[in-house]
């Protein structure tokens, strides 16, 4: 890593941390576990290390370490995002609750 | 070149995609379209991925996206929203041990030769990653039942855990300096995995959501670890956002508990040891008929129902929801006051309560209820305890003093739904059950509810 890819890193990570407080603050307590599931999901993104990991032989434990990694994420990118669709469907506005 | 760039842009727009549908969530009506959204993001980077030059066999990739794509989509289509917190644990472990792994994984590659910035990142990754996972699946064993959710404690553990802790930085710091041992490193990892463990030992069911919170945020700063090992910024910019969402919610919780961090981490709150405060209780507890309440609910004005965790155990969500229908028929005002920390995890009242069809419009926060209080005919509370104790705001000298509570007490008349006579998570004394205006009902609370429904429609 030289440095100059380090400041950047540190620039980018800086700068979602601000945004990631401003954005998060107004999520209301009412979406606080829908909130939870889809960070989870998102951060299901280490998904995109672990694909290379499994996929580019530098060595059979890599690989292995990879793979077990990529089902791992893989498990809470779907599953994060199915549940937060599941849960946020059943936040009914009052007019349109009372149809079913 | 044009493929880098490709990737790299499917990168950009998915951290974009993805702070689009966190901003979607600041209400429940964007908030489906913002997490379509988010998933597309992740589709775009996935494939972005896939495109990666360093990837020479697709075989072990599709292998395991199959694998966890079955296994992400039972759980999310499966899983009972009482379940929630246990879900929500049981991903976090998920997230944090494929940090971990990749963090070990990358240690390998370079034969544990790494330059000391790396290795610091590198050592983050792995150290959160392992620790939350051995921390999350405790946390998932006790909120499943699989383990006693009271707190496990013994003499010295705090000043046990701090040396474990400390041995375990040491050697992370001297990895730094002096890179290139591998028992040294495995060492680490593995005092990181029992570190998990002795974290949450002590820590009661009550505190949940807190730690729920914190290990949210632990997952989260190790996907932030691992993209700055990878110098992969949609990886810093999405593990970042998971991490300050877990910490912004931990500290919501603390302070809806009227607690600090480490209180709730090295308290054992709920344990013996912190139980002893509790004064005697003046008086006992009036237990009432099914009947009276019935007659009492159906013409009352205004009732507000507060669901505690028992709610979710009793599975009573829908029973609630009926009983609320059959009093609005007959013109009763009906609302529902919610505490921060009710339940398990951060908003599990809210989830349980909208899938038994309740709008949203008619839940109430904390703040906005308490004044209701006062020209509220009957209060119903359902299966809470420590949420509604009056001692939190009357008795200095209680262990939840400061704690804001519902003041369901302010309101003319109230009904408890218990299963037995015990006492709450928190193993206090409640004076609430004791004051004359409250009325016992004990009882499985869905079985409690569906026959208050017949008799509210016989009144």
């Amino acid at each position: 890593m030289t440095s100059d890819t380090l400041i950047s890193a540190l620039y980018v990570f800086a700068l979602a941390a601000f945004l990631g407080y401003q954005v998060i603050s107004r999520v209301p307590p009412l979406l606080h576990t829908p909130l939870m599931s889809a960070t989870n999901a998102i951060s299901g993104i280490s998904l995109v290390g672990s694909i290379v990991t499994a996929g580019a032989n530098y060595s059979t434990v890599s690989t292995i370490l990879g793979v077990v990694a990529v089902a791992c994420s893989t498990t809470n990118v779907v599953g994060g995002f199915v549940i937060t669709d599941r849960m946020l469907k059943m936040f009914k506005r009052k007019d349109l609750v009372k149809k079913d | 070149m044009l493929k880098t760039y490709f990737i790299e842009f499917s990168y950009l727009l998915a951290s974009i995609l993805f702070i689009l549908g966190l901003k979607g969530l600041s209400h429940p009506e964007t908030a489906k379209r913002g997490m379509h959204l988010a998933e597309f993001g992740m589709l775009m980077a996935i494939i972005g991925t896939l495109m990666h030059h360093d990837i020479v066999t697709y075989t072990w990739i599709l292998i395991g996206l199959a694998v966890g794509s079955v296994a992400g989509l039972a759980m999310g289509v499966w899983v009972p929203m009482t379940a929630m917190p246990q879900r929500t644990a049981l991903s976090h472990a998920f997230g944090a041990f494929a940090a971990a792994l990749v963090g070990i994984s990358e240690f390998f590659k370079h034969g544990g030769h790494l330059e000391p910035v790396m290795m610091g990142a590198l050592g983050f990754e792995v150290m959160l990653g392992s620790l939350t996972t051995t921390g999350s699946l405790l946390a998932f064993a006790k909120l499943q039942g699989l383990v006693r959710g009271t707190p496990m404690t013994y003499k010295g553990q705090n000043i046990f855990n701090m040396a474990l802790l400390a041995v375990t930085v040491g050697i992370f710091i001297y990895l730094i300096v002096m890179p290139g041992s591998m028992p040294l490193f495995f060492t680490m990892v593995g005092l990181a995995f029992v570190f998990g463990l002795l974290l949450v030992m002590p820590i009661g069911s009550a505190d949940m959501p807190v730690v729920m919170s914190l290990l949210n945020s632990y997952a989260g700063l190790a996907s932030a670890a691992t993209g700055f090992v990878l110098s992969n910024k949609v990886l810093i910019i999405a593990g970042t956002l998971d991490g300050f969402s877990g910490f912004i919610l931990s500290i919501l919780m603390c302070r809806a508990m009227n607690r600090s961090i480490t209180n709730v981490l090295f308290g054992a709150f709920g344990s013996a040891a912190t139980t002893g405060a509790a004064g005697e209780q003046q008086g006992s507890m009036r237990e009432v008929g099914l009947d009276d309440i019935a007659t009492q609910l159906a013409y009352a004005n205004k009732v507000i129902f507060v669901p505690g965790y028992g709610l979710a155990t009793a599975q009573a969500q829908h029973a609630v929801r009926e009983l609320a229908d059959v009093l609005e028929k007959r013109g009763v005002t009906v609302k529902y006051g919610i505490h921060p920390v009710a339940g398990r995890m951060p908003g599990h009242m809210n989830v349980l309560l909208a899938e038994a069809n309740v709008p949203y419009s008619s839940l109430y926060e904390l703040e906005q209820i308490n004044p209701e209080f006062p020209t509220t005919d009957v209060a119903v509370v359902i299966g809470a305890n420590d949420v509604v104790n009056p001692d939190a705001r009357d008795n200095p000298g209680s262990p939840i003093a400061g704690m804001p509570i519902l003041e369901v007490d302010r309101s003319k008349s109230v009904v408890v739904l218990k299963r037995g006579q015990g006492k709450g998570f928190s193993g206090l004394e409640n004076p609430l059950f004791f004051k004359p205006v409250t009325g016992m009902l004990y009882g499985d609370a869905k079985d409690t509810l569906t026959r208050l429904v017949q008799a509210v429609q016989h009144a």
